[in-house]
């Protein structure tokens, strides 16, 4: 190319700046790192934690006694036998002091007139653990905070709409990326004593999900193909309750989750009757039941013809005063009355929609990866969570991994230095900065549209062999007009390129989640099988994936002893 | 069957505007931003717009004007009618809708500098 690539030299880079993010720069920069913290979007706006609603959980006992092993019983529990207790007691024990960090960080955590930080009880915790900022406001309110903090630190050169392409590896190690920077449609290159992956989930490779457009699964593609191992791919996590009809402008689709905490509200079939009872988990006007209960709940009452008009279950606040209804949400009930939703006359409808993943980057209780200089933290790392995450640990996970993350890969790059190899970014320069072969007619939105068909199609809540077969034959016929490069000369904001980067990365781990899926014949939290219903014990432990020679393969590992 | 046209503000800095006319199906309760999204997915992926969240109103990235009114494409009703939308007039452009918006010690570094 005609003007060569910057070169930008820091010892840890990070990226994805989101709350796991932010937190592992934070942290690298206090103990001394220069830091380079990118994100494909604006700093601090993009990603899954400033989409957050409510609540936060940490042991903090602020309601009720509380120690960090009963929030770790619960986790555990939750995760239905796969979880790694090393990470889930990290999320659990670290979670507590990150949290107390955030508040002297100033989030606003919700308080008590005696000043107590208030907590509730969300399904699945024995007791009061969720801390959370006003309803509706979490995300926001934590992504202000760290960003804030960030800013303050000294030595973290933020650096926003800049879509990581691929990572850099040579001698068996990771020496930083190659990017390409979206705001002028140039390449990057970035040399790194250590890198952190902090990218979040896959949920954008569903069609209904409560995501950013940036959460598709590309941090798992860039470790796959680095070297490192993805692990619990098929455990994709669906919110039950997620908004379906009346169309809403302005509002997340999991905006329900603080109403159900704070007025319960009543969850019924489309014949108007309470369901869930049905299924082994009796809800009654609370919100109790866990997460891949409900789903299954509502999605088996809609195979049965028992859905809401539009797919899926009513929610009803009906029997709530509206006094009582505009005492809690006051601002938001105007903002639905604007949407022409009246709750004290209509109920509205919910269904499950993809929400969080389990599965991700396989990492030990350091954040470390095993191949050497690569690190990853948040939701991009698999295994805290087993087959089921509990209400409130994301955020909680994000922070608390973010700081390991952020010190591991400070002390690995004063260790280690930078060690910037041309040769091996030259494929991955070209690629991002050049100009591919004209493909008119090709729409790279539409392709992906497609992918995101494919996965609720077949790879959604419920599967079959048979469904997951399809999904795989599809996945590779989409794979096949997806081509080598992306089309076109690269454009200053060319989502048609970036497109092509998140189809190439989401195919390749959306098979990964398609193989670990069809290996797994049993039902077991959020991974459902209607043709092996139940829990098979015989089943009890992860699957890992690792791409060589070009292809995955899957592989299996005892579930981890306690630390 | 109804439709929203968009009238949309093409092009990059140095080029000479023009304005591309999509028409849209048109369903109650969409946004603006779904208008948009329906643009890429079944007329043109060239078009460059800014959004993260998805009409949830939490990344505040998706702001424009829209009939000459700064606001945002996620709470802004698409409307069975032509509506125009351009660029932040007061933000340098970059492609289409799309302007410098970021703070500037968080934009990736000037090409040449």
């Amino acid at each position: 190319m005609a003007v060569e690539a910057p070169l930008l030299r820091t010892d840890v880079l990070v990226i994805g700046a989101g709350g796991a993010g932010l937190y592992a720069a934070i942290e690298a920069a206090r103990r001394g790192a220069r830091v380079l913290l990118l994100d494909r979007s604006l700093i601090g706006r993009g990603g899954a934690t400033v989409m957050a609603q409510m609540t936060v959980a940490a042991a903090l006992g602020s309601e009720t006694e509380d120690d960090w092993s009963h929030h770790l019983a619960d986790t555990l529990a939750a995760g239905r036998g796969l979880c790694d207790p090393r990470l889930a007691r990290l999320l659990c024990e670290e979670g507590a002091e990150v949290i107390r960090e955030m508040d002297e960080w100033r989030t606003g955590w919700a308080r008590h007139p005696d000043g107590r930080i208030r907590q509730v009880q969300a399904p699945g915790h024995d007791r009061p653990r969720c801390v959370y900022v006003d309803f509706l406001s979490t995300g926001p309110a934590v992504s202000r905070a760290l960003r804030a903090r960030a800013q303050r630190e000294g030595g973290i050169r933020r650096m926003g709409e800049v879509l990581v392409t691929d990572l850099v590896t040579s001698g068996g190690r990771v020496r930083g990326a190659v990017a390409l920077d979206l705001a002028h449609g140039v390449p990057l290159r970035m040399s790194a004593g250590a890198t952190v992956i902090a990218t979040g989930g896959l949920t954008r490779l569903y069609r209904r999900n409560s995501a950013s457009s940036n959460m598709a699964g590309d941090g798992y593609a860039l470790a796959l193909r680095a070297g490192a191992e993805l692990v619990d791919m098929e455990f994709v996590q669906f919110f039950p309750i997620g908004h379906l009809a009346p169309r809403m402008i302005g509002m997340d689709p999991i905006m329900w989750d603080p109403f159900r905490y704070k007025l319960g509200g009543r969850l019924l079939n489309g014949a108007m009757e309470e369901f869930t009872d049905r299924y082994g988990a009796p809800d009654g006007g609370r919100y109790v039941v866990t997460r891949d209960l409900a789903t299954y709940a509502i999605t088996r009452e809609v195979a049965a013809g028992r859905g809401s008009p539009s797919g899926g279950a009513w929610l009803s606040f009906q029997h709530v005063p509206e006094a009582v209804l505009r005492e809690n949400f006051g601002p938001v009930i105007d903002r639905l009355a604007a949407n022409g939703i009246d709750l004290t006359r209509t109920p509205v409808e919910v269904a499950p929609i993809a929400h969080y993943h389990m599965g991700g980057i396989r990492v030990d209780a350091r954040m470390d990866t095993g191949l050497p200089g690569l690190f990853a933290a948040g939701e991009a790392v698999g295994g805290a969570n087993g087959a089921n995450r509990l209400s409130g640990n994301a955020i909680t996970e994000a922070l608390a991994f973010g700081r390991v993350a952020g010190r591991e890969a400070a002390a690995l790059a004063r260790r280690d230095g930078e060690g910037w190899d041309e040769a091996a970014a030259a494929e991955a320069l070209a690629l991002a900065g050049g100009t591919g072969p004209a493909r008119p007619g090709m729409n790279t939105a539409a392709l992906f549209r497609r992918l995101q068909d494919i996965m609720a199609d077949d790879v959604g809540a419920f599967r079959t062999a048979e469904g997951l077969a399809r999904a795989g034959q599809r996945l590779q016929a989409l794979s096949a007009e997806l081509g080598e490069a992306p089309p076109g000369p690269p454009l200053p904001h060319d989502l048609a390129r970036a497109d092509w980067f998140d189809l190439r990365a989401g195919l390749q781990v959306a098979e990964a989640v398609v193989l670990a899926a069809a290996a797994r014949t049993e039902s077991r939290g959020a991974h459902q099988r209607e043709d092996h219903p139940g829990l098979d014990p015989a089943w009890g432990h992860n699957q890992t994936l690792a791409l060589r020679d070009g292809q995955l393969r899957l592989g299996r590992q005892p579930v981890a002893e306690a630390a | 069957m109804s439709v929203a046209t968009l009238s949309i503000h093409r092009g990059g800095p140095g080029e000479a505007p023009r304005r591309d006319r999509f028409e849209v199906p048109f369903e109650a309760g969409q946004s603006v931003l779904d208008g948009l999204r329906w643009v890429r997915e079944c007329a043109d992926p060239s078009l460059a717009m800014r959004y993260a969240c998805l009409n949830a109103n939490a990344c505040k990235e998706c702001m424009m004007l829209v009939d000459g009114r700064v606001g945002y494409a996620c709470t802004i009703r698409l409307e069975a009618r032509e509506m125009r939308l351009d660029p932040l007039p007061n933000k340098a452009l970059l492609r289409d809708l799309v302007t410098a918006i970021a703070p500037p010690d968080e934009r990736p570094p000037e090409p040449g500098a």
